[in-house]
């Protein structure tokens, strides 16, 4: 731990960068908040599992194969696990970022409290994202090291599950971040989590194959969701069947990080700073 | 930092001084002020009177709408971040961090001000014991009452060390003992040569804890001054406050004229201002004028405020 901080020289990378290494501050908070209670966490990582049981293996005793996009066919347990360690990325992101910080953005006003500190409302929205990005990518890799022990991981390729599942979940945290500041009772929860999450979580390819399962102008509207290309990279890497479209996933979760971050950030400060 | 007292000795420096909010509203209009280093500095004002605007302004919590700031030498425009980390503030609504203990909300402090683990470790223990919440660390805060919640926000208040304190209503909603214990932590920061800010729209409190005084009212400052000064120049020595049965009170056509220097209507009562309550007293009772009750006492800032602006403080 550094007790020196260097006096920052104007530069705007320099101050950007600054900016996200005071970020650590919070997730240090969120870690001294869980030291209390780590189950809460831990419980966390049998959803997905639950679901490779229930549906990869149960459903997998019936269905036994699917076809890919590209006509290659894969056990269905193969299939659902890789989407799975996306839905973990996903669920465990937005769950931290919808439902904690919008307790703490507007009943605890806890961010009221550290803003009377050098820190400022970028390093918050960071540092919460960072907060999610490990929180969901615990469950994501716990998911994978199953997968690994079942031999669902096809691929050598399957190793980069791992960083794609990463970014999966800042993209996910980064949106949950953006949406819960517009929230403003508890009962709107249930338009981000019904109409939205729990949607993508069904149709994105998830559970079957959806170009081959559902009318064209539906797939063309999944298509633009993130869950979509979140699924749609790691299935790819886990099968090891990689194409000009896991680049297309990749710039897609990127730049949604990067539009998600930034409606973030202003949507923070519109809300914080009067 | 070596760009510390360049504004002529004052730790904030405010010309014309404004806050307007998005809608329109205009909280602020125009104030100047200086407050000096080792001083307590207080606003005093009723509800509304902008007071707060003022604070989180200095507190580069809200940004300036217009004239000049200058806090601890700086611009809260340019360099809200280094005027933060030598601030402490205590905003008028708690804001601890309820999911942590006691204990946890000072050390989580230190750790936004990057102050290095043994330090804070020293002077979580020192305030602690300062606010007399040492027995209480390792509890959650929510359980805690509202004179403790009150301590531990000025406790984290003073973990940077700072150069200056806000204090926003910092006993409003108290009982009286848990009141008096505050204002006896916040005088013992002063006689340590801290500097403070302290809004409040208590009169005993401003009386009690402030140097100098400025009376806002309506986004204004309207007078300033110690709290002896503001009494002197605006109020006489003492006020006689007479209560009258309700036909008396309609009926009194004038029969108090020329027996004080000034005369306010409240609802309830009337308040002689004159230099010699007694002495007024007897002037009332030798013009047999039925009074209910009587009670004579020295002038306050409450009498200055009502002067002021026609109105109680507290309403």
């Amino acid at each position: 731990m550094t007790a020196i901080t260097q006096p920052v020289q104007a530069g705007p990378l320099a101050e950007a960068w600054s900016r996200i290494w005071r970020a650590r501050r919070l997730v240090e908070r969120n870690i001294m908040v869980y030291r209390h209670q780590w189950i809460i966490i831990f419980s966390g990582v049998f959803e997905p599992i639950f679901y490779l049981v229930g549906i990869g293996l149960g459903l997998g005793g019936i269905i036994r194969e699917v076809p890919l996009a590209n006509g290659e066919v894969v056990a269905y347990a193969a299939f659902v696990a890789p989407a799975l360690v996306a839905t973990a990325a996903m669920n465990g992101a937005v769950f931290e970022t919808i439902f904690n910080v919008f307790f703490k953005l507007n009943y605890a006003k806890t961010y009221d409290g550290v803003l009377a500190t050098p820190m400022g409302i970028t390093e918050i929205a960071i540092g919460e994202m960072l907060w999610a990005l490990m929180r969901a990518s615990l469950y994501a890799v716990a998911m994978f090291v199953i997968m690994f022990f079942m031999g669902l991981v096809l691929s050598p390729l399957g190793i980069l599950m791992i960083p794609a599942a990463l970014l999966v979940a800042a993209a996910f945290a980064a949106a949950g971040l953006a949406g819960t500041s517009y929230l403003r009772t508890v009962n709107d929860f249930d338009v981000p989590m019904g109409l939205i999450v729990m949607p993508m979580f069904l149709f994105s390819g998830t559970f079957f194959p959806i170009e081959l399962a559902l009318p064209e102008w539906l797939v063309t509207i999944i298509q633009f969701t993130p869950l979509y290309h979140g699924i749609n990279l790691i299935r790819g890497l886990s099968t090891g069947i990689v194409g000009i479209g896991q680049l297309w996933d990749l710039l897609y979760l990127l730049a949604f990080f990067a539009v998600s971050m930034w409606i973030a950030i202003n949507q923070m400060e519109r809300k914080l700073i009067k | 930092m070596q760009n510390s007292m360049t504004t002529s000795e004052s730790l904030v420096h405010a010309r014309g001084l404004t806050k307007r909010y998005a809608n329109g509203f205009t909280a602020v209009d125009g104030v100047d002020f200086d407050v000096r280093p080792g001083k307590a500095f207080g606003f005093l004002g009723p509800n509304g009177a902008g007071k707060t605007s003022t604070m989180r302004m200095i507190a580069c919590s809200s940004p300036v709408s217009d004239g000049t700031l200058s806090v601890i030498g700086m611009d809260p425009r340019t360099q809200a971040r280094e005027i933060k980390a030598r601030l402490g503030v205590v905003p008028q609504i708690d804001n601890l961090d309820t999911e942590l203990t006691v204990r946890e909300n000072l050390e989580m402090y230190a750790r936004y001000f990057d102050i290095p683990r043994s330090v804070a470790d020293q002077r979580t223990k020192e305030l602690l014991e300062f606010v007399q919440l040492d027995e209480r660390a390792k509890d959650q805060v929510e359980p805690l009452s509202g004179g403790m919640k009150r301590r531990l926000t000025i406790a984290r208040a003073l973990i940077n060390d700072p150069d200056l304190v806000i204090l926003d209503e910092p006993t409003t909603g108290l009982d009286p003992q848990a009141r008096h214990l505050l204002w006896e932590r916040l005088y013992q920061l002063k006689r340590r040569g801290a500097t403070l800010i302290i809004t409040t729209h208590y009169m005993d409190e401003a009386e009690q804890l402030c140097d100098h005084l400025v009376v806002m009212d309506k986004a204004k400052i309207v007078a300033e001054g110690s709290p002896r000064q503001l009494i002197d120049q605006h109020s006489t020595k003492e006020v006689l406050e007479l209560r009258f049965a309700d036909q008396t009170r309609d009926n009194l056509n004038g029969q108090l004229d020329g027996l004080a220097d000034r005369i306010e209507e409240l609802p309830d009562r009337l308040l002689l201002y004159t230099a010699n309550g007694e002495r007024t007293l007897e002037q009332v009772n030798e013009r047999q004028i039925p009074i209910e009750s009587a009670l004579v006492r020295r002038s306050s800032l409450e009498d200055v405020f009502l002067r002021l602006t026609g109105r109680s403080l507290v309403e």
